[in-house]
């Protein structure tokens, strides 16, 4: 097989897999802030017990999300050897800064969240919550400030160099606030909180089905459904900013959003449909003006066909498509599970119809599946380029490799991550089954 | 390419990084290198949880370290990683193993659950420690670069004789910094057992590193040539010596603590010698070309090296501020409850 393909299936298991697990610990993070604050505020234990359950859950997720992180801060040098050596002085910056920034206050304070409860004060343990939180944030903000360089690369030049041209970094903060950075961090964080949102909130609908624990389920659900209703509004708003700065800088990766070949005003917006490639067009629901009226204020508009852009510079069409349609497809389902779960729950209703709770319980998985969707299109719709415009992947890979060695480490990653999934499966359904701990009711021995 | 002032900076940041990890996570890598030698199941949590509010953090010095390099000198981070790839990708399996181990075996009540993943955090500590040991060793002996700062070696000749010995030495290393950390956080019969084992570990570290320095005089002689230049550093492997001479000497006067600082203080001798003898370079090439990755040639632009140095010098104040803080809050013996691992 060839080095390329092996070495970009190897990066996409490799983050799809680590994704499982970032965006909970962000969006659970966010989660347990409101518990243990209103832990502070009320003096009540039931938000006690409800953050010191979920801090456990916090803890599996973070170490899964740990182990699996450590591959991809190495992964560009390992296999991604010449587009280091391009973009190093670049790419490399937001990368030490996220370890610096991000990693030593998120696993610092990560110690109190987890061992400290009988070791600091309630006030400083929420301290450690807060700041575990936000280092968990800090840590999306530089990841996704060095992707969306790959997206919209500014605030650099070319250099020749004796191994070589390479791209060198003309302002910091140009390159941190390159154009797609705000709305893509916004978009991504968004994601996470609904993840994260949606865990707690599948839990305490699993309770409610089960008879258990019912003060703590509904008080989960509550709380995790004001989140996403937040959050999956905000979602759409940061979706609407991307595309518009993905129909400005990356024009092809916007044709193919849409399955847009022909040039022109009034573009035709997709709600449904499949790409027939040989004949340039969409079959589907249509809806004919929509599309340049959400790009740029109104139907005359003109956006690029995929016909304006070269053959040799297009990304696979159907593929983006579809990953991008289903994407916004469960993007507006999440609003509506927000909304509507929201309303019922404040009537009451949604706690005692069983048919609701369990769309609830799966309802776990779909901002985790539009998570991993989300970035499969963004990422192959940049395709054949790694930075837009600037390198093409088959020119990045490490070519020191054969492909024999890289067919190797991927099917030990395969192997050994799905072992670890099954595990990480097996303990997450115990600690849920266990439930909260009645000891937890209780006040923290300290202030007793 | 020309260099400044600034790649000696970073030079030396990188080598902070990296020796902050050989200190920090170092003793929780030989804490699960003795992992196994802990009888029951009782005294095998007291381990994991010895390690617990630290291990995390000690590994984001090499996370971070990895970073600097990539940022600092991305030539070195492209040529190590991809030339290096089989034992850097079963180094990341072996981390991987290590943290999932930790957090995961107190979960489930099973023994032989419990028995599997004893195994893996004892055997992934182990080969992680070695690993770490065999990249220094192919570090110092040299790999070959070609001109275009590719690497031009096979992938399976990095584990000659020599990186091998600096590999175990690092194990060693290692298990004599866990043992000694093991002491200052047990207590009652099992902080009596973790003692005994402390003179036998110093012994086996003495021996590797005797062994190790013999080799790189005789074999790398080129390690040796800045202190024959400059012989005022000859300073610095008399204080490593009298470093190491003083772990026993704090064990055995009771100041278990003394005895772990002056075994960091060994880990961050052993790997000054290392770095005053290779500067500058990073990654030295024995290739036909002649060519080697330095501080100068691998490095990023000023302008980069210069925004990083001021991001690093606001973030790590802040990063030796929490870590201090963490390792308060968690001082004295292990204590179990109902949130220990």
């Amino acid at each position: 097989m060839d080095l390329v393909l092996l070495s970009r299936i190897q990066f996409a298991v490799t983050i799809g897999f680590h994704y499982l697990y970032p965006p909970l610990s962000i969006g659970l993070g966010v989660a347990l802030v409101v518990m243990e604050g209103l832990y502070l505020r009320t003096g009540n234990p039931l938000y006690h017990q409800l953050t010191r359950f979920w801090v456990r859950i916090f803890g599996l997720i973070f170490a899964f999300g740990v182990g699996t992180g450590i591959v991809m801060e190495f992964e560009f040098g390992t296999n991604w050897a010449r587009y280091s050596r391009f973009v190093g002085d670049v790419f490399g910056g937001p990368l030490a800064a996220e370890g610096i920034f991000a990693f030593f206050l998120e696993s610092g304070f990560l110690a109190i969240l987890l061992f400290g409860w009988d070791k600091v004060s309630r006030g400083m343990h929420f301290f450690a919550t807060v700041m575990v939180c936000l280092g968990a944030h800090f840590s999306a903000v530089w990841i996704v400030v060095a992707n969306s360089w790959m997206q919209t690369p500014t605030a650099y030049h070319i250099v020749d160099t004796p191994v070589g041209p390479r791209a060198e970094i003309t302002s910091f903060w140009g390159m941190v606030l390159n154009p797609s950075s705000l709305d893509r961090l916004g978009h991504t964080l968004m994601g996470c909180w609904q993840a994260g949102a949606l865990f707690v909130v599948s839990a305490g609908a699993w309770y409610l089905l089960k008879r258990q624990h019912e003060d703590f389920a509904k008080t989960s659900i509550r709380i995790g459904l004001v989140i996403a209703m937040v959050a999956s509004v905000a979602q759409l708003v940061s979706g609407h900013g991307s595309a518009v700065t993905v129909a400005e800088y990356q024009p092809a990766k916007l044709a193919a959003f849409e399955g847009i070949y022909e040039s022109g005003a009034n573009a035709e917006l997709t709600v449904l449909g499949w790409v027939d490639e040989e004949n340039r067009t969409v079959h589907g629901i249509r809806i004919p003006g929509l599309l340049s009226t959400l790009i740029g204020g109104d139907p005359s508009t003109v956006v690029t066909g995929l016909d304006d852009i070269p053959v040799d510079e297009r990304p696979p069409v159907q593929t983006v498509f579809q990953l991008y349609h289903l994407m916004v497809a469960i993007g507006m389902a999440l609003i509506a599970l927000a909304w509507g779960g929201g309303l019922l729950a404040w009537r009451g209703t949604l706690f005692r119809s069983r048919k609701l709770l369990w769309v609830y319980v799966l309802a776990v998985l779909l901002p985790q599946l539009a998570n991993q969707l989300g970035w499969a299109a963004a990422e192959i719709g940049r395709q054949p380029w790694i930075v837009q415009g600037l390198m093409r992947t088959s020119d990045a890979v490490s070519d020191t490799l054969t492909p024999g060695q890289v067919l190797f480490s991927l099917i030990l990653f395969t192997i050994i991550y799905l072992a670890l999934f099954v595990v990480f499966l097996v303990l997450l359904d115990q600690k849920v089954r266990k439930g909260p701990l009645e000891e937890d009711l209780s006040h923290l021995r300290r202030e007793a | 390419m020309d260099g400044s002032w600034l790649n000696v900076v970073w030079y030396l940041i990188v080598g902070v990084l990296l020796t902050g990890y050989a200190i920090l996570d170092g003793f929780d890598l030989g804490v699960g290198a003795l992992h196994l030698l802990a009888p029951g199941d009782h005294n095998r949590r007291v381990f994991f949880n010895a390690i617990g509010p630290f291990w995390d953090g000690n590994q984001v010095w090499l996370v971070t370290g990895g970073g600097a390099l990539f940022a600092a000198f991305p030539h070195v981070y492209a040529t190590a990683f991809s030339g290096f790839y089989l034992a850097f990708i079963l180094l990341l399996f072996m981390l991987i193993f290590r943290g999932v181990s930790i957090h995961v075996r107190s979960l489930r009540a099973a023994a032989r659950w419990r028995t599997f993943w004893d195994g893996a955090f004892c055997v992934s500590s182990v080969l992680a420690s070695f690993l770490i040991g065999v990249a220094m060793g192919n570090v110092a002996w040299g790999v070959p670069i070609g001109p275009d700062f590719r690497y031009r070696g096979d992938l399976l000749a990095q584990l000659h004789p020599y990186a091998v010995l600096t590999g175990i030495t690092v194990v060693a290393m290692f298990m004599m910094h866990g043992a000694i950390y093991l002491v200052m956080k047990t207590d009652g019969e099992l902080n009596a057992r973790v003692r005994g084992w402390v003179r036998p570990c110093i012994v086996f570290f003495v021996v590797m590193y005797g062994i190790t320095t013999f080799a790189t005089l005789l074999y790398v002689p080129r390690l040796a040539e800045p202190f024959r230049a400059a012989p005022w550093l000859f300073a610095v492997p008399v204080a490593s010596m009298l470093a190491i001479a003083n772990i026993p000497r704090e064990m055995h006067r009771g100041r278990e603590m003394a005895a772990f600082l002056s075994s960091s203080a060994s880990i961050f001798l052993l790997l000054l010698l290392l770095g005053i003898g290779m500067f500058p370079e990073l990654m030295h090439g024995n290739g036909p070309s002649g060519t080697s990755l330095t501080a100068y040639n691998a490095a990023s632009s000023q302008l980069t090296l210069r925004t990083m140095l001021i991001l690093a010098g606001i973030g790590m104040p802040l990063v030796l501020g929490y870590t201090f803080h963490i390792y308060r809050v968690f001082r004295g013996k292990v204590e179990l409850d109902s949130m220990s691992y």
